[in-house]
C-alpha cells in the first residue's frame, strides 16, 4: 500500500509528482500575479480613501466592503461569466459564433487582485495612518514636494508597517487560488481533482496538494518574517 | 436590466439561506468550543499535546478549505469498508456531515489561535490580583481571565464568523443547496450568471453587514471602560451619589 502509494505521487513512469509539481508552480506563479495586481489596486483603493474628494472616497470605501462581504468564489464566478458574457457579446458583433471563455489565467488573476485589492487597500490605510504626523510636518517645512515626500518618506514607511498585514493577506491569496479551479485552470487543487478522478485514489492526492499548499505557506510565511525583521533593524523593539 | 427576473431569483436564493445559516451557525458554535478547549489546552498541557495542536492549527490553517472539505467527503469515501466497519460510513456518506465537519474543524483551527493570542493579552497583575484575593485557579478563570481574554479576542472573532459565512458556499461545490449551490441550479435553467450571482453576492453581503453590525453592537456593549463617558450619565450617577 504505502510504496503503491508512493508509485502514484512520485516521479516514475506511472508517477504524478510532475505534474503535481508544475501544478503548484502555476499555484505560485498565479497567487504572487493576483497578489502584486492586488497590491496595485488596494494602493489605489487606500490613496482614494485618503483623500479629500469625497466621490473617491465613498468608491474606495464600497469597494473595500464590497468583495470583503461576498464570498471569494462568487466572486470568480462573477468575473468568469460576466466577462464571458461580454467578450460574447462582442465576439457576436465581431461575427463570431458561440460562446467566447475569458483566458483562464488572466481571470484568475483578476479575481485574486480584486479580492486581495479590498484586503490590501485597509492594510495600506492603516499603515499610512500609523506614519507619525509630525514627519510629514517636518517634510513639509524642509520643503520638499508631494512626490518627493511620497518617496522618501510614506512609501518606505507605508511598506515597513504594512508587512505583518500583508503577510496575512498573501497567505489569503494562496489559498484563494484554491477557487480559480472552478473555472478550469489547471493550477494544484485542479490538478489534485484530475489525479484524483482517473486514479480513484482521491486521499492521496488531496493530501499531496494539501502538503504542497503548506511547503509554500510555510517557505513565504518564512520569506515574510525574515523581511519583517530586517525591516526593523535600526528600531527599539519594545 | 429586468427586475421581474431579479425579484423572483431573489425570492428563489432566499429559499438557500436557511441552509447557509445553519451551516455557518453549527460550525461556528462547535468551532467555538473546541477551539476554547484547544486554546486552554495550550495554556498548560504536557509538550507532546501542545505539538500536537499546534500541528493541527498549522496544518488547517495552511491549506485551502476547499482541499479540507474535498479530502474529507471524497478522500475518506475511499476507505468507505473501513468506515462502514466502525459504523460512521453513515455520517461521511452525507455531503452535510462532511461540509459541517470541515468547516467546524476549519474554524476551530483560526479560533484556537485567536482565543490564544486573547489570553496572552490578559495582564499578569489581574491573575496575581485575583489570586492575592484568595481566588482559586478556575474563579480566577472563570471571573478574570476568560471575560478579557474573549473580549480581547472579540474583533479577530468576528472577522472570522465573516470568513466562515462566506466560506459556507464552498460547500455547493459538493452538491449543498445552500445559496450559491441554488444560483448555479438556477444559472443551469436560466444562463443568465451575471443577474443571478450578483443577486446571490448582495445576500452575502446584507448577511455579512447585519453580522458586522451586531458584533460592533456587542463589543461597544461589552468595553463600558473604553468609552468617553458621557455627560448625562455622570450627572445622574452624581445625582444618584448625593
Amino acid at each position: 500500500m504505502a510504496s503503491a502509494t508512493f508509485d502514484l505521487i512520485g516521479f516514475g513512469p506511472e508517477g504524478w509528482g510532475p505534474a503535481l509539481l508544475r501544478a503548484a508552480a502555476m499555484t505560485f506563479v498565479l497567487s504572487v500575479a493576483g497578489f502584486l495586481s492586488g497590491a496595485a489596486l488596494g494602493a489605489i483603493a487606500a490613496f482614494a480613501r485618503l483623500s479629500g474628494d469625497r466621490f473617491a472616497r465613498v468608491a474606495a470605501f464600497a469597494y473595500s466592503v464590497l468583495f470583503r462581504g461576498v464570498p471569494d468564489l462568487l466572486t470568480i464566478y462573477l468575473l468568469y461569466f460576466g466577462g464571458s458574457v461580454a467578450l460574447t457579446m462582442i465576439g457576436h458583433w465581431l461575427g463570431a459564433r458561440g460562446f467566447v471563455g475569458l483566458p483562464l489565467f488572466a481571470t484568475g488573476m483578476a479575481a485574486l487582485g480584486v479580492i486581495s485589492g479590498a484586503y490590501q487597500a485597509e492594510v495600506y490605510r492603516g499603515a499610512f495612518l500609523a506614519i507619525h504626523r509630525g514627519e510629514i510636518e517636518a517634510a513639509r517645512a524642509f520643503g520638499m514636494s508631494g512626490l518627493t515626500m511620497l518617496r522618501k518618506l510614506v512609501v518606505p514607511q507605508v511598506l515597513r508597517y504594512a508587512i505583518p498585514g500583508l503577510g496575512n493577506v498573501w497567505q489569503l491569496v494562496l489559498k484563494d487560488s484554491a477557487l480559480v479551479s472552478v473555472i478550469g485552470l489547471v493550477e494544484l487543487m485542479r490538478q489534485a481533482q484530475v489525479g484524483a478522478g482517473s486514479t480513484r485514489e482521491p486521499f492521496v492526492f488531496f493530501c499531496a496538494a494539501g502538503a504542497l499548499y503548506l511547503v509554500i505557506a510555510a517557505a513565504t510565511g518564512a520569506l515574510f518574517r525574515t523581511v519583517e525583521r530586517r525591516s526593523r533593524r535600526g528600531f527599539r523593539m519594545v | 436590466m429586468d427586475i421581474t427576473f431579479l425579484a423572483d431569483t431573489l425570492v428563489e436564493l432566499l429559499k438557500g439561506a436557511p441552509l447557509t445559516l445553519e451551516l455557518a451557525a453549527t460550525s461556528v458554535g462547535l468551532g467555538f468550543v473546541l477551539a476554547l478547549a484547544l486554546g486552554l489546552t495550550l495554556q498548560s498541557a504536557p509538550a507532546a499535546l501542545r505539538w500536537s495542536i499546534r500541528g493541527y492549527v498549522t496544518m488547517f490553517r495552511g491549506t485551502p478549505l476547499l482541499v479540507q472539505i474535498f479530502l474529507i467527503y471524497y478522500g475518506l469515501g475511499q476507505f468507505r469498508p473501513t468506515l462502514e466497519t466502525l459504523g460512521l460510513w453513515g455520517f461521511f456518506r452525507q455531503p452535510y456531515w462532511c461540509a459541517i465537519l470541515a468547516l467546524t474543524l476549519n474554524t476551530a483551527a483560526y479560533g484556537a489561535e485567536i482565543i490564544r493570542g486573547g489570553l496572552q493579552s490578559v495582564p499578569y497583575g489581574q491573575i496575581e490580583a485575583a489570586r492575592a484575593c484568595g481566588m482559586p485557579p478556575w474563579t480566577a478563570y472563570r471571573l478574570v481571565v476568560l471575560p478579557i481574554a474573549l473580549r480581547q479576542a472579540l474583533p479577530s472573532y468576528g472577522n472570522e464568523i465573516i470568513l466562515m459565512i462566506k466560506g459556507t458556499s464552498l460547500t455547493s461545490i459538493v452538491t449543498l443547496l445552500e445559496i450559491t449551490g441554488v444560483a448555479q441550479q438556477i444559472i443551469s435553467q436560466t444562463y443568465r450568471a451575471v443577474e443571478v450571482f450578483a443577486c446571490a453576492g448582495a445576500i452575502y453581503l446584507s448577511m455579512n453587514y447585519l453580522v458586522a453590525q451586531s458584533l460592533a453592537a456587542l463589543e461597544h456593549w461589552l468595553s463600558p471602560h473604553l468609552r468617553t463617558p458621557n455627560i448625562e450619565d455622570a450627572v445622574a450617577i452624581e445625582g444618584g451619589l448625593h
